[in-house]
């Protein structure tokens, strides 16, 4: 929904979502644990300014870090609870499957080479995703494609070529650790 | 004049010009395309440009900034959701303007707002370069500090309803600048005795996490949607007649753009505020404001198309950004050691000078893609959201492994990235995060150089300019406080809304 803005408090306003109680506890959580460790990860230099202290500016960030997500706890705790909050972290938790794609297609790149993982994987996230038409999948394909001649062939960003490629022809094989 | 000349002269290849091009016209699709952003789009292409020649990867990146916007605002007038987050206030009145049949116009009207905004914005900066010249010089080590310090209050101040969890965010940003050996007395800050923390967190790969991979993610697990959207029949030249009949209002607004584009952490939002604010007050009919009116659209869209080139100011002059698109560019900036700054305006005038050219040319380049192509684009707002997702997912891939070819990276990546899509979800800003790493980084650096010279606490601020800013700071967080305490007076209502929307990013 947008509402029409009429005063400089409502432009910048942003209200609370579900999941935001929760979201604002593990966060203090963290906050009070790297302040608890700031004495055994960082170090107090006798002898240096103390502008020059290298525990100056973690100290500092996790100070406001502590302050800052205290309050905003406090705030989300004291305010009316939403409904929703369990849906919105389940919704959350789901993200987890697609990190897991990402990984095991960052760890098959260097393996099976990037145009050809590149290509299944593109394919298979399609299939996962619910597109099933001859049509989106060969999209998928083609868009895995032009990603990886657009950026290792023409921009030739570092990606490793694959180890499968050590097990193809030598002119095939030159040519593939360089361009795809 | 040798410095324009110059400035035409590196500019006038055929590879800086092709980066304008492909960052122009790909910013103008990336900005049309619902859930894609210019910020999705910089994180990813950030690494390869820094194989390029710094010219070549800025004007690319810049092109990209330029142009979302105008792209941004063909599904805000044609299908009611806004390209990119700050053309959420085109909808206002380039939506009715749609359904009562006048589509063509409203996208005219856009189009030439947005051409004219962003040339005032540039020609503004040029206009300024000579008093940026002589004033960026007189910034020593503690006023970049305070203008950084300036920057971080504005941000987190700039996020109301959220301040809490916008201080807790820039905060978390400035001690992930922290992590890992530091570079003057050599101690490891926070790396838990782990070898991949020891060289630090990376810009790049946090950036990556935030916008483009969290992105990818919250496309992919929400349900599949495909916008549609009616073409456009008819002529798009008439919006540049039209605008000249409100001249008042697009200069006004580009006025606002410019302005608030200046000042670090308030940006797009503000300036179109204001500007919208005031066409509304001066306008002959302001009871058609939200109802399909033509110089609301000009305000909208004159306001934030001016905003880019005004900031790049800060970060060219005192290599200070912002906002979060031209902190990615600082990045840039640093790894062809060129080091924007006073020393930039004194050394490399030709070089500035360039980047500024450059911009009014995009802006050239993307009108005439538009007058021609708005059809194509509303074709390509059609791509279904998850397959989407897909695509921005294998993008990021190079991204991130690029970088230094390292898993480490792209699993912290992906962690970032499910931090994203929290914030996101939660309608929780982004930007403090990375405008705490990058402007935390530069407080200690500069705090650490300005403290070697200080005496006495009262030192720090015994220049015209370090005392300037620090009263500004002083200025901004009272007016703060007595806003809200007036607010909390008069019971204001709170309205929830999306021109915010963080997913948009």
């Amino acid at each position: 929904m947008i509402v029409k803005i009429k005063t400089l408090k409502q432009l910048f306003q942003r209200n609370r979502r579900p999941g935001n109680l929760f979201f604002a506890g593990v966060f203090l959580a963290l906050a009070l644990f790297l302040l608890v460790q700031i004495p055994h990860q960082t170090v107090w230099k006798s002898g240096a300014k103390w502008s020059a202290q290298p525990a100056l500016w973690p100290a500092i960030s996790i100070v406001g870090m502590t302050l800052f997500a205290s309050l905003n706890w406090t705030s989300a705790f004291v305010s009316p609870k939403i409904a929703g909050r369990w849906k919105e972290i389940s919704f959350w938790l789901l993200s987890l499957e697609y990190v897991a794609w990402f990984m095991v297609y960052v760890a098959l790149v260097p393996k099976a080479g990037y145009l050809p993982t590149t290509i299944v994987f593109a394919v298979l996230l399609a299939m996962r995703t619910g597109y099933r038409t001859k049509k989106m999948l060969v999209c998928a394909a083609l868009t895995a494609v032009v990603v990886v001649v657009v950026f290792k062939a023409f921009l030739q960003v570092k990606v490793p070529g694959g180890q499968v490629y050590e097990y193809l022809p030598d002119a095939l094989r030159s040519f593939m650790l360089t361009y795809l | 004049m040798e410095d324009l000349v110059s400035a035409f002269g590196l500019l006038a290849r055929w590879d800086v010009l092709l980066a304008l091009m492909i960052g122009s016209i790909g910013g103008v699709i990336i900005g049309a395309i619902p859930g894609v952003g210019a910020a999705v789009a910089i994180a990813i292409l950030l690494p390869a440009t820094f194989s390029l020649d710094p010219l070549v990867g800025l004007t690319m990146l810049l092109g990209i900034y330029g142009s979302s916007m105008y792209g941004g605002s063909i599904p805000a007038i044609l299908i009611n959701t806004p390209g990119t987050a700050v053309n959420a206030l085109t909808t206002y009145d380039g939506y009715p303007m749609t359904q009562r049949g006048d589509s063509r116009r409203a996208v005219s009207l856009a189009y030439s707002a947005s051409f004219f905004g962003g040339v005032v914005g540039i020609l503004c900066l040029i206009l300024l370069s000579p008093a940026l010249a002589w004033i960026a010089p007189h910034f020593g080590s503690r006023e970049i500090f305070l203008a950084a310090l300036l920057g971080i209050v504005l941000v987190v101040l700039a996020h109301r309803g959220q301040i809490f969890a916008a201080g807790m965010l820039a905060s978390f940003g400035i001690f992930l600048g922290t992590i890992g050996l530091e570079p003057i007395q050599y101690t490891q800050r926070f790396t838990f005795g782990q070898t991949w923390l020891s060289s630090g967190v990376d810009l790049i790969v946090v950036v990556l996490g935030l916008f483009a991979l969290s992105q990818a993610f919250l496309l992919l697990v929400e349900k599949d949607s495909s916008p549609q959207a009616q073409p456009l029949t008819g002529s798009l030249f008439s919006g540049l007649k039209e605008l000249f009949q409100h001249k008042r209002v697009a200069s006004a607004a580009s006025g606002f753009g410019v302005v608030m584009g200046m000042i670090p952490g308030v940006g797009e939002f503000t300036a179109q505020f204001m500007s919208y604010t005031y066409a509304q007050k001066t306008s002959d009919k302001p009871e058609l404001f939200g109802k399909g009116s033509p110089e609301g659209l000009i305000a909208s869209e004159a306001a934030n198309n001016a905003v880019p080139a005004a900031a790049m100011i800060p970060l060219l002059a005192l290599g200070v950004p912002g906002e979060a698109l031209t902190a990615m560019m600082l990045s840039v900036f640093y790894v062809h050691n060129v080091i924007p700054g006073p020393q930039l305006f004194q050394n490399q005038m030709d070089f500035v000078l360039a980047l500024y050219v450059a911009m009014l040319v995009l802006n050239v380049m993307v009108l005439i893609f538009l007058l021609f192509s708005t059809n194509l684009l509303t074709k390509i707002i059609q791509i279904p959201t998850r397959f989407l997702g897909i695509v921005i997912l294998t993008l990021s891939f190079v991204g991130v492994y690029s970088l230094r070819n390292s898993a480490t990276d792209c699993a912290i990546a992906a962690g970032f990235g499910v931090l994203g899509l929290i914030l996101k979800r939660l309608n929780l800003p982004v930007v403090p995060i990375v405008l705490g790493m990058v402007l935390g980084g530069i407080m200690e650096t500069k705090l650490r150089s300005a403290m070697a010279r200080v005496k006495e606490p009262l030192d720090f601020i015994d220049r015209p300019i370090a005392a300037f800013l620090f009263i500004t700071i002083l200025i901004v967080i009272a007016l703060h406080i007595r806003t809200m305490i007036n607010e909390h007076k008069k019971r204001m209502p709170d309205e929830d809304h999306e021109l915010h929307d963080t997913q948009l990013r």
